[in-house]
């Protein structure tokens, strides 16, 4: 390859690609978001389930269940830039997984919120410890953790090694946490949450569903962008490129 | 090896006989959390009991954390700490030593306790025994992750609110399977049987682990 | 001393495009040297200056951001142990405990560093370094200059041939500034390396004594 992707890696040629990218990722955000919602709400059956249906509230899943997917995803993505940073000992990985941390919090939060919405009409309460949504819970306070621990640390390099760390441990932790909270009798699992198996989802709610998955990914890759642009202003305040930056007014 | 783990060893139990208050107040802190309970949810025989598992493993996992603070706090102000890191030793063993004997000062005293907060919540002393062995095994668990994040929130503002932040998910496990075999040991005493056995697997997974991620936690807390 | 009789090569440490910083401050980028055995390396430089996190960085404390330190030809990172077996490191803080006595102390750290507890050998160490009579006393009861004196001790009981020193010389009375130099003085004519910061002059009997000069 004659790329050299380390050239990348640096945060001064990084931030122009980075700025580029952002408008693109909105744009796609927007399209994917209506595809999703338009098809999540006039192309799929009225009704979920056989003897006991669920009435139009399920639709509430078309937001629900991606942003619980990305609050996982999101973590690992999180967990792997740490990891990265760690090993190699690159700034941006660090800064990348500094990045990504709020945007996970928030698809922690979405579903949560979205959950409770939906267990209202469902299982006639806005909370139950039902499994999945306790690990998610759990999920939410490692986000905050990390953020919280970051922002705790004045020195940057430390704040960046000791999060990182922090969130590998917490990547450790977190099937644990949700095995034993699933099955706080290890002889027999239990869990109030179906079963889901994506073979057995009616085909349209499946795509609309992964229309909303996909909008959130792009979602995610536009608000990390941005936030690691300014991300990368902040740290390398100091250094000439910069400057030159700032006093050619903000154009790359 | 065995020489150096004991020279720690000995030398934090000395630290600590000549401050003993230290290890006084979190068992104290123990007692009182325990005792309060009653007062709030009403001293009925059958709550108390269907309550107690529960109240006395919340109440070790934060009487654990607070004392986790200052694992590393007093060696890493008079520099001590750093010697450690700097000696040809690896840093880890020296790390399961200060483990060790934070627990033996703060976790074992606990144990010897339940006892008497078990008679709080009217156990039956089948379920008290019970509530002994998890403790016993549980403790150190809490003691070995808590390292970490000790470790982590070393020499920080507010550090002791932010440990509680970090690690008290963490213990989540411990404390499930821990009040679980409490529990299940008043339906049939057989059935405690899985629950130690996962604690105990939880213990040597830490015992494994949580010092090699504490001594890189403390080598990025030092930097 | 020990180390030229014994090994063949002098102890050598290189410094090749060191680049620390400190939070987003640039402290020093491109430091290059050599030294070895039988030197005294005397790093200036103003407060603020890095003289400290250059220290930590040879002692492998503070990763640099780029660059490398190497001892006898290998990275002390890939050294690991074995490159803290050969240093001795004295900060900033004294690195004892106050609630244990001057003996305790010793007793640990020479167990730490690995050497069998020679009791005598503590005893008059402390002796040496003036201590004689407050063996037995906790050492927060001792005075600031008390203390670093206990610190120093190890000086003389650790057979380290790389000393890291970080103002050494600061809280002592004239008297251990004497002994302090004498003791740095023997350790650089033994062969001995010494890397060290501080405001005052050093003399020397034998060896070189090489400065270098930070933020300039």
């Amino acid at each position: 390859m004659a790329l050299n992707w380390f050239r990348f890696a640096a945060p001064a040629s990084f931030y122009p690609i980075a700025g580029r990218l952002v408008p693109v990722f909105w744009v796609l955000t927007a399209v994917l978001l209506l595809v999703g919602l338009y098809w999540g709400f006039f192309e799929t059956p009225d009704r979920l389930g056989g003897s006991n249906p669920q009435k139009e509230y399920y639709r509430i899943i078309f937001i629900h269940v991606p942003a619980a997917w990305m609050s996982m995803w999101l973590y690992v993505v999180m967990v792997g830039w740490a990891a990265i940073g760690l090993v190699f000992n690159t700034r941006l990985s660090f800064m990348m997984a500094n990045a990504v941390a709020p945007t996970g919090a928030i698809f922690t939060f979405l579903a949560l919120w979205t959950g409770s919405f939906w267990g209202r009409p469902s299982w006639g309460t806005y909370w139950d410890w039902d499994p999945r949504l306790t690990t998610e819970l759990i999920l939410f306070f490692m986000y905050i953790g990390y953020i919280a621990l970051h922002s705790a640390i004045d020195d940057t390099r430390r704040a960046d090694r000791a999060a990182a760390l922090l969130a590998i441990v917490g990547l450790v932790m977190v099937p644990l946490i949700f095995w034993s909270i699933n099955c706080p009798d290890p002889s027999q699992c239990a869990a109030l949450h179906q079963r889901s198996n994506l073979t057995q989802i009616e085909g349209n709610i499946l795509f609309a569903m992964l229309m909303v998955a996909l909008a959130f990914w792009m979602y995610s890759f536009a608000t990390t962008l941005m936030r690691l642009r300014s991300i990368i202003l902040t740290r390398e305040a100091e250094n000439t490129w910069v400057r030159d930056l700032v006093s050619k007014g903000g154009r790359p | 090896m065995l020489r150096v783990f004991w020279c720690i060893l000995l030398r934090d139990l000395t630290l600590a006989m000549r401050r003993r208050t230290d290890v006084l107040t979190t068992l104290f802190f123990f007692v009182i959390v325990v005792s309060l309970f009653p007062l709030g949810v009403g001293t009925e025989r059958k709550i108390l009991q269907m309550l107690g598992p529960g109240v006395v493993w919340v109440a070790a996992l934060l009487a654990s954390m607070l004392a986790l603070e200052r694992l590393f706090a007093a060696d890493y102000e008079d520099g001590t700490l750093e010697q450690m890191v700097l000696t040809a030793q690896p840093l880890s063993l020296l790390v399961l030593a200060k483990i060790t004997a934070h627990w033996l000062l703060t976790g074992l005293p606990l144990v010897l306790i339940a006892p008497l907060v078990g008679m709080q919540y009217h156990l039956t002393s089948d379920a008290i025994l019970v509530m002994m062995m998890a403790l016993l095994i549980g403790t150190p668990v809490l003691s070995l992750i808590g390292a970490i994040g000790a470790a982590l929130t070393l020499g920080l503002r507010g550090g002791g609110i932010l440990l509680s932040l970090l690690i008290l998910p963490l213990y989540i496990p411990v404390l499930v399977y821990g009040a679980g075999a409490v529990e299940v040991s008043s339906v049939d005493l057989a059935d405690i049987r899985p629950y130690l056995t996962l604690l105990g697997a939880f213990l040597l997974v830490a015992v494994l682990f949580a010092p090699l991620a504490s001594s890189a936690a403390l080598k990025i807390s030092l930097e | 001393m020990r180390f030229t009789t014994e090994d063949v090569r002098l102890p050598m440490l290189e410094v090749a495009g060191l680049e620390c910083r400190r939070g987003d401050r640039l402290l020093f980028a491109g430091l290059d040297f050599t030294v070895s055995g039988g030197t005294l390396l005397h790093v200036r430089g103003a407060n603020g200056s890095g003289k400290t996190t250059l220290l930590r960085a040879l002692c492998g404390l503070f990763s640099p951001d780029s660059g490398e330190i190497r001892w006898n030809g290998a990275s002390i990172r890939s050294l690991g142990e074995d490159y803290r077996r050969d240093l001795l490191y004295f900060g900033h803080s004294n690195g004892i405990k106050g609630d244990l006595t001057g003996i305790e102390n010793l007793r640990v750290a020479a167990t730490l560093d690995g050497d069998p507890v020679d009791e005598s050998a503590i005893w008059s160490a402390l002796a040496r370094i003036g201590l004689a009579g407050f063996e037995d006393l906790p050492t927060r009861m001792l005075s600031q200059g008390q203390k670093k004196r206990v610190a120093l001790a190890r000086l003389l009981l650790s057979g380290a041939p790389f000393w890291v020193l970080d103002e050494p010389f600061t809280a002592l009375d004239t008297a251990a500034v004497e002994l302090l130099e004498e003791l740095i003085a023997g350790h650089v004519a033994g062969g001995g390396l010494v890397v060290l910061t501080t405001h005052q002059e050093v003399g020397l009997t034998s060896g070189q004594v090489e400065r270098l000069l930070l933020g300039s």
